[in-house]
């Protein structure tokens, strides 16, 4: 068993260095209760559905989501729409369809099946609209980024007028959470911003917590089964460890040695 | 290896395995004589054997649904974490099996480096572990590039560069790499094709591993030759295998973890920004597991002196067994090796420290020393600690106590330590 303990020392050596690695350029991030967190770590439905709605209202005129489809609002896990209601979500947006018969392209209200349509043609667009700076995609933004939900929580709330010998350019604002302290995109939450339909008070706090809810969740639409899954993964391995472990001892015990 | 001929009880049997004989290749494994007293640390051969399976198990359902196209490889990737069933699943086990495969691997080396496992007669399944070692990284790092993202991208770019070092066809080679004048679409294509290959070669050079190791039989904690049969051996099965199926158990709760709970705690955030040539990260790091390599690396001022020195740093493992030149193989009866043993897997640990932090300052000088002592402790100091070193008696075998004179009780108490672990 001795071996177990230095096994597991050596381990724990190896991770505390991987995040002393990661650790080294850290700033102090704003901190708040997720629910996701944690082994059994589930998301807030309601959260979710008022950071989609921030996100909708807010974010989506400069930042896609490529990546996700109107479907994925129903699927179980998520935000969890109801399917008439992610239909009229779809159908609210037009996509761009064909060619028909005709050979020509035509706007169609959207389907479920559909991905969320891009706020800008392409990347070009979205830069030359955005004084050069490309707003980037927000499907996976979280785990693009070293601080993850703390670090998107903390950026949203983090303008401040910059300190005295700081200058900023036309279109660059100070930021004490970005790398940097430079962003090209502006302060965009300010309380009451949006009117949730839940009647929950739209304080900058709450906007900046729900959103960031809901692009947890856009980054890992699994993470709900991936936590119920992992609990029952590792009782079924611990259990069949032990039943393992006495059936080793007794096999051993023939010939006297111990394991 | 036992010494009796083995015949199958059935007549089909007996037909079969005299055209072919598998059945005494399972009998032989299932006898396998095997020293009674190997500890935990020799169960990692088996380990390895799962991680590469599990490797290629789920490395083929990804190949089934990934698209290596510089356009659609990272889009593919979200598509398998989103749409394909248990895709992310399937998906976080491979990520994280190259890492679960590399702490196995290194806690297999260094199990080999303080039991003396790679000196006579086993110098040849060394070696061979060595390669395997090699195609490993190599696997490692075309894998980490298949996703495109921008560390995919970047990383890519830095260690095919390392080969413009080579004087005069430098250049050349790295066009030829690459496909072209840039890391793009022909690379990702062909780092498809050899990531795909890699684990194959492995895959038979581990059988060559374990043939090898078969002839002379496994090395133990103590370090001497063992007659087998005999009462210092069993039977591979069931002893060996329920106690390697134990060990691996305990592995598979630590692999799990990391799958369910932090999946991405060992990769880099920007490998989920899709690659970008026009954009180099801040900081191009690569992963864990070739951190200490990356140190030895950028320690060196002169690019192609530190490429040599990094591809010496491995090689010089394959040179162990004759750089090593002490007779007595088990560090347990080593005093002054078996320091020199925890000094160099500080050192080692130091390395991948200062790999993952920048290349300046105090964190270069770190680098610099410690680059050193790691060819110190391979060219000068096991050279000479094997004529120097006063090593302690070692016992006749694993169940006797130790003959001829009176025993040693430093050594006899050693090896009772050893029988408890």
């Amino acid at each position: 068993m001795k071996n177990f303990f230095r096994l597991s020392f050596l381990i724990a050596l190896l991770l505390g260095f991987q995040f002393n690695s990661n650790a080294a350029e850290k700033v102090e991030y704003l901190k708040t209760d997720w629910s996701f967190k944690g082994p059994f770590g589930k998301f807030d439905r309601a959260s979710l559905q008022r950071g989609y709605q921030v996100y909708q209202e807010v974010c989506s005129s400069c930042h896609s989501m490529k990546y996700l489809s109107y479907r994925n609002l129903v699927e179980e896990g998520g935000p969890e729409f109801s399917v008439e209601q992610a239909k009229a979500i779809a159908a609210s947006f037009e996509v761009k369809d064909g060619p028909n018969a005709d050979g020509e392209m035509f706007m169609r209200p959207g389907r479920l099946s559909d991905k969320f349509v891009m706020p800008y043609e392409n990347e070009k667009a979205a830069q030359a609209a955005n004084g050069g700076a490309y707003p980037p995609d927000m499907t996976v933004l979280v785990k693009a980024r070293g601080g993850g939900v703390d670090y998107i929580y903390s950026l949203l709330q983090g303008y401040e007028d910059p300190p005295a010998g700081v200058t900023l350019d036309d279109g660059v604002y100070y930021n004490k959470y970005m790398y940097g302290n430079k962003i090209k995109m502006s302060n965009q939450l300010s309380d009451g911003l949006v009117e949730y339909s839940d009647g929950t008070n739209a304080s900058v706090e709450q906007m900046a917590k729900d959103v960031t809810t809901f692009l947890m969740w856009t980054a890992e639409p699994h993470l709900e089964t991936r936590h119920k899954m992992g609990f029952k993964a590792i009782v079924y391995l611990i259990i069949l460890t032990v039943l393992v472990y006495f059936s080793m001892k007794r096999i051993w015990s023939r010939i006297e040695t111990k394991v | 290896m036992s010494e009796h001929e083995y015949t199958p009880k059935s007549k089909v049997g007996k037909w079969f395995n005299d055209r072919l004989p598998l059945l005494t290749l399972a009998n032989h494994l299932t006898d396998y004589p095997t020293p009674k007293n190997l500890n935990y640390w020799w169960t990692f051969g088996g380990i390895l054997t799962f991680c590469l399976i599990t490797q290629i198990v789920t490395g083929l359902v990804l190949a089934m649904h990934y698209i290596a196209h510089a356009d659609m490889a990272f889009q593919s990737v979200e598509h398998i974490m989103r749409d394909v069933n248990y895709g992310w699943l399937i998906r976080y086990i491979h990520a994280n099996g190259a890492s679960m495969f590399f702490l196995a691997v290194y806690i297999h080396i260094f199990r080999s480096l303080f039991y003396g496992s790679y000196k006579s007669p086993r110098e040849i399944i060394w070696i061979i572990g060595i390669i395997i070692y090699l195609l490993m990284m190599a696997a490692a790092f075309l894998g980490y590039v298949l996703p495109w993202g921008q560390m995919s991208f970047w990383g890519a770019t830095v260690i095919t560069n390392l080969f413009s070092a080579i004087p005069l066809v430098g250049e050349g080679i790295v066009t030829w790499l690459w496909g072209g004048y840039s890391v793009d679409n022909p690379t990702l294509t062909r780092f498809f094709t050899l990531h795909y290959l890699i684990p194959f070669l492995i895959l038979g050079l581990v059988v060559l591993h374990i043939w090898a190791l078969h002839v002379p039989g496994n090395n133990n904690p103590i370090g001497i030759d063992i007659k087998k049969p005999s009462k210092d051996t069993v039977p591979f099965h069931p002893y060996i295998v329920i106690k390697d199926g134990f060990a691996l158990l305990m592995f598979m709760i630590v692999f799990a973890f990391f799958v369910f709970y932090t999946p991405n705690i060992l990769g880099h955030a920007d490998n989920y920004i899709e690659a970008n040539p026009l954009v180099t990260p801040a900081h191009i790091v690569p992963e864990w597991y070739l951190l200490p390599f990356y140190a030895i690396l950028r320690s060196v001022p002169d690019k192609l002196l530190g490429v040599i020195a990094m591809l010496s740093a491995i090689l010089i493992l394959a040179a162990l067994p004759w750089l090593d030149t002490s007779k007595i193989r088990s560090a347990v009866f080593r005093p002054l090796y078996k320091q020199f043993y925890w000094i160099l897997v500080a050192d080692v640990l130091i390395l991948g420290y200062v790999g993952a932090m920048p290349a300046e300052g105090l964190y270069l000088l770190i680098a610099r020393v410690a680059t050193a002592y790691y060819f110190l402790h391979f060219l000068v100091v096991l050279p000479i600690l094997g004529f120097k070193e006063r090593t302690t008696p070692v016992p006749l075998s694993i169940t006797e106590p130790i003959l001829g004179g009176s025993p040693n009780l430093a050594a006899v108490k050693k090896k009772d330590t050893f029988k408890d672990q």
